[in-house]
């Protein structure tokens, strides 16, 4: 392509080995205000 | 979904319903932006040849599903019954008197008081009964300030260390902490048991001293960094954060940040403080894009710093791992308050989290009556980025996942209604991590 350049290739994880729900809750890991996930990892892939 | 922006005359696409980036020319952006309005591509004043390349570029991108991609369909099971995480309110009661401080000076506008370990007890008693197969568990030492009720701390630890092994699950303790009441055995038993450590450490002495003055009305500064400057040396590769807040009195906040990186912290979270309008140090609308020059500015500085192993440094809000990143379920839900998350106080009440704490009609339940409120569950779990009308067309949704719920209530009127300075400030903070991980590729 020409004019455009993908850095990222699509991420949002929507497949069965999903939803475990052991990843750290948003939280708890230093803010305690605000909910953002961007920088939360996967539990799974931090295995 | 597509969000167009520039970080550092870059031109960037983000494909919001897959997360795909794509960096564009600016004849692409000026055509995607075109096309978002609704616009005739062709009469965005590129010439047809141009136009014809980008369409065709684009197209090959809406087949590879990284342009343009449908909402995905939402986990069926997006919450459960299983509570994972919970805020432990050790001590509501506080040695220092924060002008800005959520909890009322510690005693989230009740008595102050300290958690007997009895509650606390409890408290762990019914994270386990409760966790369902969750493995890993969160237990955070919270306040208040924790350390006025230490010996309750290290009790509380101990028989977390005995639950593990009878329900054979891990129990990832923390503490948010002042440090003021810090000394050195402390210091070995936090960084010991301790997964996490948030300090509060506001940046320049001036700063921090004028909003964090002890209960005699003096500065905080000189002892809170001795001793958390001896915490963290002795942390080893174990994770801390220095965790400042910033008001409209210190806008200029990115000297806080390179005061902190100045003292040795390599872990640093900056955050606003949400406040009603009326206080004065509240955020206000008209401070916005005083604000985003800022972020800007210490986004420069960040990846300056980052380039020289001695100067290197984390920020928070700019840590962005899209392959490693949560799941579609957690991007939608988000913290879980009231869900996977709850809050103990120390008299056994049960809140959707530590933020809700005093709110009578968000009580859940208590320890002495551990079945929690159906319909505030259900409210709770009904309540995220698919079910918002402000987020279900917002960017920033699967990166931010709703923002808090508790400043919803307290600044909306709901947990509908996020508070709209905090989803502003979310955007820009993300806005620049995209565009800090691209740079550093």
């Amino acid at each position: 392509m020409k004019h455009i350049q993908t850095i990222q290739k699509p991420c949002i994880k929507t497949g069965k080995n999903t939803a475990c729900g052991e990843c750290q809750a948003s939280c708890q890991s230093a803010c305690k205000t605000s909910c953002t996930v961007a920088n939360q990892k996967c539990a799974k892939e931090e295995k | 979904m597509i969000h167009s922006f520039q970080f550092q005359n870059q031109n960037v696409l983000l494909d919001v319903e897959s997360g795909a980036i794509h960096t564009v020319d600016d004849a692409a952006f000026a055509i995607v932006q075109a096309i978002e309005r609704g616009e005739d591509p062709y009469s965005a004043g590129i010439d047809a040849n141009t136009v014809s390349e980008v369409l065709s570029d684009l197209e090959e991108l809406k087949s590879s599903g990284a342009f343009g991609t449908e909402t995905p369909t939402a986990p069926e099971i997006l919450g459960g019954s299983a509570i994972k995480s919970m805020c432990l309110h050790v001590a509501h009661d506080c040695n220092l008197r924060c002008r800005y401080c959520f909890a009322a000076t510690g005693d989230f506008h009740g008595e102050r008081m300290l958690m007997p370990f009895e509650i606390g007890k409890r408290a762990l008693d019914f994270l386990m009964e409760r966790s369902g197969t969750r493995h890993h568990l969160e237990v955070d030492l919270f306040g208040g300030e924790p350390l006025m009720n230490w010996d309750v701390c290290e009790q509380l630890v101990a028989y977390g260390r005995e639950l593990e092994q009878k329900y054979n699950k891990i129990i990832h303790f923390t503490i948010t902490t002042n440090c003021v009441a810090l000394d050195d055995e402390k210091i070995d038993f936090i960084n010991r048991e301790m997964h996490n450590v948030v300090i509060s450490l506001d940046g320049r002495k001036e700063i921090h001293d004028a909003l964090r003055p002890t209960v005699n009305g003096k500065g905080s500064f000189d002892i809170i960094l001795n001793n958390a400057k001896k915490l963290v040396a002795g942390r080893g590769d174990k994770e801390y954060y220095i965790r400042g807040t910033f008001t409209r009195k210190n806008l200029d906040f990115l000297k806080d940040v390179k005061a902190l990186t100045s003292y040795g912290f390599n872990q640093i979270s900056i955050e606003p403080a949400v406040l009603p309008e009326e206080s004065p140090y509240s955020l206000l609308p008209e401070h916005l894009a005083r604000i985003n020059e800022e972020y800007d500015a210490l986004a420069d500085y960040y990846l300056e710093s980052r380039e020289n192993s001695d100067t290197w440094f984390n920020f928070f809000h700019f840590m962005f791992d899209p392959d490693g990143g949560p799941c579609l379920r957690k991007r939608i839900n988000g913290c879980g308050a009231g869900t996977e998350y709850v809050a103990v106080t120390p008299d056994g009440d049960i809140y959707p989290c530590h933020q809700f704490v005093g709110q009578q009609e968000y009580k859940l339940g208590s320890l002495d009556h551990p079945a929690l409120r159906n319909d505030l569950q259900e409210a709770f779990l009904g309540c995220n980025v698919c079910t918002k009308d402000k987020c279900r067309n917002c960017w920033a949704k699967y990166y931010c996942s709703g923002g808090c719920m508790a400043n919803a209530v307290l600044y909306g009127g709901s947990l509908e209604t996020p508070h709209e300075i905090s989803c502003k400030l979310m955007q820009k903070r993300i806005e620049c991590a995209i565009g800090i991980y691209l740079a550093e590729r």
